[in-house]
């Protein structure tokens, strides 16, 4: 599996480590209902089969965090992003 | 038919032609009180039991493909009790317990054979936790032995004890654990459950679940509308596919490759299993002669049934830090199954918040094991609507109010379980 980072190229998958769901957003702690959306954040996954934003982060390269779209079923990447680029409107890497 | 000396000679002497096949191939009824989705080793041991213990036999499994296609015919075929934690070790010394009657109890033979677990560990804070491990062990019931460097030397004097990274120092013992033919308890079971009346209905894919107001009453499937009292899910990595049909969305679960590799035959060599404590590599061999071993999960999200190569490297580096002499064998096959990783390590046999509709999942890289103590507790759940008592502790809610079971310590991160 090799990844198309923005800043790399197509490198392959052992340099960059995963961190997972990237349609996950932080949620606010000073919000009434933080602890249940907490609990959502960490713990609950759609965990789809078929297309998935996530996050993976080239730590043997650029160094930067990257969001990726791939299949689950076949593991074709559709595209990558840097992180950064649309941090403040979808998701955020912790 | 059942299975004894006296059968095998009649049938040799009279050239195997009198032998039935193990189970029907049952066509769907209607209705029935329980259905089990997922015809893997756990959904097949929930059915036995349902039937035997709580006489329930009114049941069918019903089973996208065959039965044992998944998980439970890709597995590594390990059976212990080792772990640490006070919601894990009843539940897994259970199992062990059942697996050592298991071919009396099912008349069947799944090729039980406890030839010991090693543990190795390679510094001074490792032997600690397994000692603790292994105390914790014995505080429920199961047998553990902490062996120094000699011990270990004394049964496997191959390994590379002056490894200059990793030295051995010794091991946790588990003499009472050792492995089981996968597919074997996946047929016997499937014939004990067929015996007493359940419908192993193969080839019958879920495609929706009926509704009345909130609850669950029954199943879609390519082979018809099934009604049922009961529907329980046992679907390992495809947990989170089948629970969305049902309106459940959001679980605590991610799905991840694990791959798993067997050798060229070779003679004897590995006598149990052993499992090097600075990586994640574990390996025995299986009667036909063949290296069975295996490493970390891949990593990522992914129901590929297939993975990638780093991880291939990974296990390769530790099985060559772990016995340097299997440098030159070929790998005759390897493969991947899709692991339903909990987000704490710990499985999941509880209610879920639909009536009518029990989950089973959350079984990691640890399903096999635990096949006839999670049949026992799921079984348990679906009769009498209350988890049983060695399996209490593995609630879905958990997650929610804080009673994880991190047996691995790593917190919410399902590629790092």
């Amino acid at each position: 599996m090799r990844i198309p980072c923005p800043y790399c190229g197509a490198r392959d998958a052992h340099e960059f480590a995963y961190l997972g769901d990237a349609t996950l957003t932080r949620p606010d702690p000073a919000a009434p209902d933080a602890e249940g959306r907490f609990f959502d954040y960490v713990y609950q996954r759609t965990n789809p089969a078929g297309a998935h934003e996530e996050w993976w982060y080239h730590a043997q390269g650029c160094r930067q965090w990257v969001k990726v779209a791939r299949d689950t079923r076949t593991h074709a990447i559709g595209g990558a992003t840097l992180a950064r680029d649309g941090a403040a409107t979808s998701g955020d890497p912790a | 038919m059942r299975y004894s000396f006296l059968s095998l000679l009649t049938n040799g002497l009279t050239g195997q032609k009198g032998w039935k096949p193990a189970w029907r191939d049952a066509a769907p009824k209607p209705a029935y009180d329980v259905i089990i989705v997922g015809g893997g080793g756990h959904g097949l041991a929930t059915a036995y039991y349902l039937a035997r213990v709580h006489g329930i036999r009114n049941v069918a499994v019903i089973e996208k493909g065959t039965i044992g296609s998944g998980n439970a015919g890709r597995n590594t075929t390990i059976i212990r009790s080792n772990y640490l934690l006070p919601g894990n070790e009843p539940f897994y010394e259970w199992s062990m317990k059942l697996w050592e009657g298991l071919e009396q109890e099912l008349n069947y033979n799944a090729m039980v054979s406890q030839r010991g677990i090693l543990n190795l560990y390679h510094s001074d804070a490792q032997r600690d936790a397994y000692a603790r491990r292994g105390n914790a062990m014995r505080l429920n019931g199961a047998d553990s032995e902490l062996l120094d460097r000699e011990g270990v030397r004394a049964m496997y004097p191959f390994l590379d004890f002056d490894n200059a990274r990793f030295p051995i120092q010794g091991g946790l013992m588990q003499r009472r654990a050792g492995t089981a033919r996968h597919d074997a308890v996946v047929w016997g079971y499937a014939r004990g459950a067929d015996r007493l009346g359940v419908d192993i209905i193969q080839n019958c894919e879920v495609t929706g679940f009926i509704r009345e107001g909130e609850a669950i009453t029954g199943v879609e499937t390519t082979r018809g509308a099934i009604r049922a009292k009961k529907v329980g899910l046992a679907v390992a990595g495809s947990t989170s596919r089948v629970a969305a049909q049902a309106g459940l969305t959001r679980l605590p679960i991610e799905s991840h490759v694990l791959q798993a590799f067997v050798s060229e035959g070779l003679k004897p060599m590995v006598d149990g299993v052993i499992t090097f404590g600075a990586g994640h590599f574990y390996i025995s061999q299986s009667d036909k002669g063949g290296l069975v071993f295996g490493g970390d999960i891949d990593g990522y999200n992914s129901y590929a049934q297939r993975g990638n190569l780093p991880v291939v490297e990974d296990v390769a580096e530790g099985g060559m830090a772990l016995m340097p002499r299997i440098g030159r064998l070929r790998l005759l096959r390897m493969w991947g199954g899709i692991m339903d990783m909990s987000m704490d390590g710990s499985p999941i046999i509880d209610h879920t918040p639909i009536p009518g509709l029990y989950l089973n999942a959350g079984w990691c890289y640890g399903g096999f094991k635990a096949t006839p103590a999670s049949g026992w507790c799921f079984a348990h759940l679906l009769a009498k609507d209350e988890p049983h008592k060695v399996g209490a502790a593995f609630r879905l809610d958990r997650f929610r109010t804080g009673h994880l079971i991190d047996e691995k310590g790593v917190g919410a991160q399902p590629n790092l379980h």
